[in-house]
């Protein structure tokens, strides 16, 4: 320990010796932490993020990474712009997230990408906020995550809004009238989606049938949950939840014979890579996800192709969010003539700026656009599993 | 038939939780030790099952032999090292100990095996393709994996019973349990009774992690814990140190969670298992069928 502190004190000695080399020629403003920035990085701009690379939620920080990756390198192959990208682990836990993040600011990052996984970044969020550094997330959809916080925005669609736009779409496509929903009572993500989507379904004529819960340690078990909905004849089954349970209701409710319709969130991106899983269990289930991997657009196959050849799998929607929060960077930092030896604080002002006006198209939607919450609004499209690969549904 | 449905739903979880209580219960009898690392033992034993099922494709039996020669190995070796140098310190120390090597486990599998969840085999399928007996024209359904973990449970609890009662190693044992002090002086070798007790435990603990990830197939390096603390909920309910007590607790505590669940609220179950949990604690501090012993002063 004794150790391992001395040699925490000499790096940051060794920072500060830099950072006060740099200071000469260019003296940083007062009150940043990014005078390391303007020290070897030279001419590019740090851009940090925290995400679960590790833990339950691994697939989706390793996703985010590995797409956020391609286009850092894509950007910085086309010479302009230069990105120098970091990420720390956080395990999908809060107060880990937090010591990323520090350990990220005193890398010396200078534009965010924000937490991966929600309740990691309802707490980073916070400190970006504090510090005066922009953020963009690829994937935290809370509607905590960006309340209350100028300079916080979201590249996926928030809570609500998937829960209503699930509502809106098993409406208009006509896939069930009564309808049961399980969610996990002790996760704001699941809870965000199911009480909206309640609301929306009320509005909409769809009856509720069956609304039942489960939670961590009791996560095992769904013939109870099950049963209840197949009881209360629901001919869809709603699922607000990561892919994990679900893989475990898929299972259960095939040895029970109930056979519903299934509809997911984009949690449920991830089932078919489990290993092991018998993806027969997972067919005909239909999710809400802004990026559809067979899409015929060029961007997005070139994009697939890449990833399929550096990570050796097909990019989930996580990968492409990550990779449009770079190239939404991109287009920012372009537009606001932006050069890397600004400070953070300098940054942030012209990013939110600019992200509050500009229109962006990308590989998860066109003609985005952010409000000044730091909303996104895109269209998202409906997906089935079929033969055990997602295929477009309209 | 709802309620023979949620009945059965409710032996099932209930006949899993036994069969880890059934361990917990042996070391705490034997060592007088919580060992809480045993539901990490029981997420070794699921891993190496898999890998030798599903990667190396042996037969299941192999594999679930083959995890109970790890898990006995691994038993031993974290007695020796984590709790024997502690044999003398108080009571707290080796709890705490056992955490720690509780959460080393877990973070071990976590470099080994990674996160990403695994999906576990299932073994037991019929001829047929049929997973359990249908009742009543397939209005009531028990799954083979339900009935095997019972008769499993049945099996271990009625050898344990003997082992202990009447074997030589198995006098040991209760020797040991009762005053270490005096076992020592009559000639009984107490490390190696206890070292003992821990690979049987951990062997336990294999069979278990396999009927665990048979019934609710998947399996990620925390896979262990939550139904390691339920089910020493349920061994202390049964009453601790005592192996038909933790058949029952461990049956009871699942029957009760189901029915929480499907009379009275999803969300308030854990809330209702627990309230039942303090109340007979309240009646019976001893657990259901523990042994009230007085201390002779």
């Amino acid at each position: 320990m004794k150790k391992k502190f001395f040699a925490l004190m000499m790096a940051m000695l060794m920072v500060l010796s830099l950072a006060a080399c740099g200071g000469k020629e260019d003296p940083p403003a007062p009150g940043t932490d990014a005078p390391a920035a303007s020290g070897e990085a030279g001419g590019a701009f740090k851009l940090g993020g925290t995400g679960p690379l590790t833990g339950g939620a691994a697939i989706y920080g390793n996703a985010v990474k590995n797409g956020a990756q391609i286009a850092v390198d894509e950007i910085n192959a086309m010479g302009g712009i230069q990105f120098e990208l970091k990420y720390e682990d956080d395990t999908h836990d809060a107060e880990k997230a937090v010591n990323a993040y520090n350990v990220l600011k005193d890398w010396g990052m200078q534009i965010s990408m924000g937490s991966v996984t929600s309740k990691p970044c309802e707490a980073t969020s916070a400190e970006t906020y504090a510090d005066r550094i922009f953020a963009l997330t690829p994937s935290a959809s809370t509607t905590g995550t960006i309340e209350g916080k100028d300079n916080m925005f979201q590249m996926c669609f928030m809570d609500p809004n998937q829960g209503t736009a699930s509502a809106q779409y098993i409406s208009d496509k006509g896939l069930g009238t009564k309808i049961a929903v399980i969610w996990k009572n002790d996760d704001p993500y699941s809870k965000g989606i199911h009480d909206t989507f309640t609301a929306k379904a009320g509005e909409l004529g769809l009856e509720v049938v069956s609304d039942t819960t489960f939670a961590d340690g009791n996560d095992t078990d769904f013939s109870v949950q099950l049963k209840n909905a197949q009881d209360a004849g629901a001919d869809l089954v709603f699922l607000p939840m990561y892919y994990q349970p679900a893989s475990l209701i898929l299972s259960q409710a095939n040895s029970m014979s109930y056979a519903p319709k299934w509809f997911g969130v984009d949690g449920m991106d991830g089932i078919l890579t489990m290993e092991g899983f018998d993806t027969t269990l997972a067919e005909g289930v239909m999710l809400l996800t802004p990026f559809n991997a067979d899409s015929t657009d060029e961007r997005t196959q070139n994009f697939v192709a890449e990833y399929q050849k550096r990570f050796g799998e097909v990019p989930n929607q996580f990968a492409a969010d990550a990779y449009d929060c770079v190239y939404a960077y991109k287009q920012a930092l372009e537009a606001a003539g932006a050069t890397p030896d600004m400070s953070a604080e300098d940054l942030c002002a012209a990013m939110i700026e600019q992200f509050t006006s500009m229109t962006f198209d990308g590989l998860t939607g066109d003609g985005m656009t952010w409000d000044a919450t730091g909303a996104v609004s895109k269209s998202p499209k409906g997906m089935v599993i079929e033969n055990g690969a997602y295929v477009g549904l309209d | 038939m709802t309620f023979l449905n949620f009945l059965i739903s409710g032996i099932s979880l209930g006949s899993i939780y036994a069969i880890i209580a059934l361990g917990y219960t042996m070391v705490y009898g034997i060592a007088k030790m919580l060992n809480f690392a045993h539901g990490d033992v029981i997420m070794v034993g699921a891993y190496i099952c898999f890998y030798a099922v599903s990667r190396f494709n042996l037969p299941p039996l192999v594999g679930v032999i083959l995890a109970m020669i790890v898990c006995t190995v691994l038993g031993m070796v974290v007695e020796r090292l984590a709790y024997k140098p502690l044999r003398q310190a108080p009571s707290l120390a080796v709890l705490i100990t056992a955490i720690g090597v509780s959460y080393f486990l877990q973070n071990t599998a976590l470099l080994l095996w990674s996160s990403n969840p695994k999906v576990f085999p299932s073994f037991f399928v019929s001829g047929s393709g049929g997973t359990g007996v249908e009742l009543f024209g397939g209005q009531l359904k028990i799954s083979y994996v339900t009935l095997f973990t019972i008769i499993i449970c049945v099996i271990i609890m009625l050898a344990l019973t003997w082992f202990t009662g009447k074997t030589k190693m198995g006098k040991a044992m209760r020797a040991c349990s009762e005053d270490k002090g005096a076992a020592q002086l009559m000639g009984i070798n107490v490390d190696a009774t206890i070292s003992m007790t821990f690979a049987i435990g951990s062997g336990l603990a294999a069979i278990a992690g396999v009927l665990l990830c048979s019934a609710y197939p998947t399996l990620v390096p925390t896979t262990g814990s939550m139904p390691g603390i339920k089910a020493f909920t349920a061994a202390v309910f049964g009453g601790i140190g005592s192996i038909p007590g933790a058949f029952l607790g461990g049956l009871l505590l699942g029957i009760i969670e189901i029915f929480a669940k499907a009379y009275i609220s999803t969300q308030l179950s854990d809330a209702v298992v627990f309230a039942v949990l303090i109340i007979v604690l309240l009646v019976k501090p001893a657990g259901l069928l523990g042994k009230q012993i007085r201390e002779k002063v």
